[in-house]
């Protein structure tokens, strides 16, 4: 079977979804990212959906498993690049997707995951004194 | 209502959920659809045709482009010949699942098209229709 790619940039794990999923490619890309997560010990996870033309009920329930696992996990998780009709239309349906984070671009999306882990590693400092 | 154009797919497994959505995108381009109202109607045939396949038990969908009073859309009839659904009000509430679902996919699909229909007994099957009007 097909498997999308998953890269690593530094601490972070990068999706891009470029083609029109069907629902065991997706299942599988939820099990590759979490155990990646694992195995690269990763902090945060980007998943690019810009080529994306439709979100339905089944990509966006694994969208939301991702992201509350990689939390678990002590990872970071961004959606980024959701086209307008795409969010017009999750809201029609009824997901509100309330535990994903988005940004408007990998970029920004990667800046959150970095904003989060500079903010952890203060945290971190502080516990010491 | 006079048809214009009509296609039939069947929905035998998970790759052909992907084929409805290509085919209601191609149809909705066809009728000239704007971009929400295309993406809206796809997904509502993305809903139904899982629904075909997962508790249906597989079935078909027929697409056609439908003309009245100068107006044109895209109606999507599935069909399938599996358990049928006993309590349909039930079956539409948000947040009714009979499996792992997260029981969105009826009434979104009805929220996202201008008309929507079910017909279901238990034991004879499902037949759900939608239409999006240009
Ligand atoms: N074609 C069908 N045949 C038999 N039962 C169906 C059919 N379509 C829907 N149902 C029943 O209606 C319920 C609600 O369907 P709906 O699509 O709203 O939610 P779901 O499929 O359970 O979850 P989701 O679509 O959010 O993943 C289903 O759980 C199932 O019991
Ligand atoms: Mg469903």
């Amino acid at each position: 079977m097909d498997r999308i790619p998953i890269l690593k940039f530094g601490n972070a794990l990068l999706v891009t979804i470029q083609v029109d999923m069907h629902d065991r490619l997706a299942t599988a890309l939820e099990e590759d990212l979490t155990s990646r997560i694992v195995s690269n010990n990763a902090r945060g996870v980007l998943i690019d959906i810009s080529a994306l033309e439709v979100v339905d009920s089944f990509i966006g329930r694994m969208l939301d498993n991702i992201a509350a696992v990689s939390r678990i996990l002590d990872a970071d998780t961004v959606v980024v690049g959701m086209r307008p009709a795409v969010a017009i239309t999750l809201v029609e349906l009824g997901l509100s997707l309330t535990g994903v984070k988005t940004a408007l671009n990998v970029e920004r999306g990667m800046a959150m995951i970095h904003d989060r882990l500079a903010g952890s590693e203060a945290d971190d400092a502080d516990d010491e004194d | 209502m006079p048809t214009t154009k009509t296609e039939r797919l069947g929905i035998k497994i998970s790759d052909d959920v992907v084929r409805v959505r290509q085919l209601t995108r191609m149809l909705s381009v066809e009728v000239g659809l704007g971009l929400v109202d295309q993406t809206k109607v796809v997904t509502a045939a993305s809903e139904l045709a899982r629904n075909t396949l997962d508790y249906g038990g597989g079935g078909e969908v027929i697409a056609e482009i439908v003309e009245q009073g100068g107006r044109r859309g895209v109606r999507l009839t599935f069909e399938d010949k599996g358990p049928g659904i006993a309590d349909i009000e039930q079956a539409l509430k948000d947040g009714f699942t009979s499996g792992r679902g997260m029981g969105l996919g009826l009434g979104g699909a009805k929220r996202l098209c201008n008309e929507f229909s079910i017909v279901s007994a238990p034991g004879t099957g499902t037949k759900v229709t939608i239409a999006r009007w240009k």
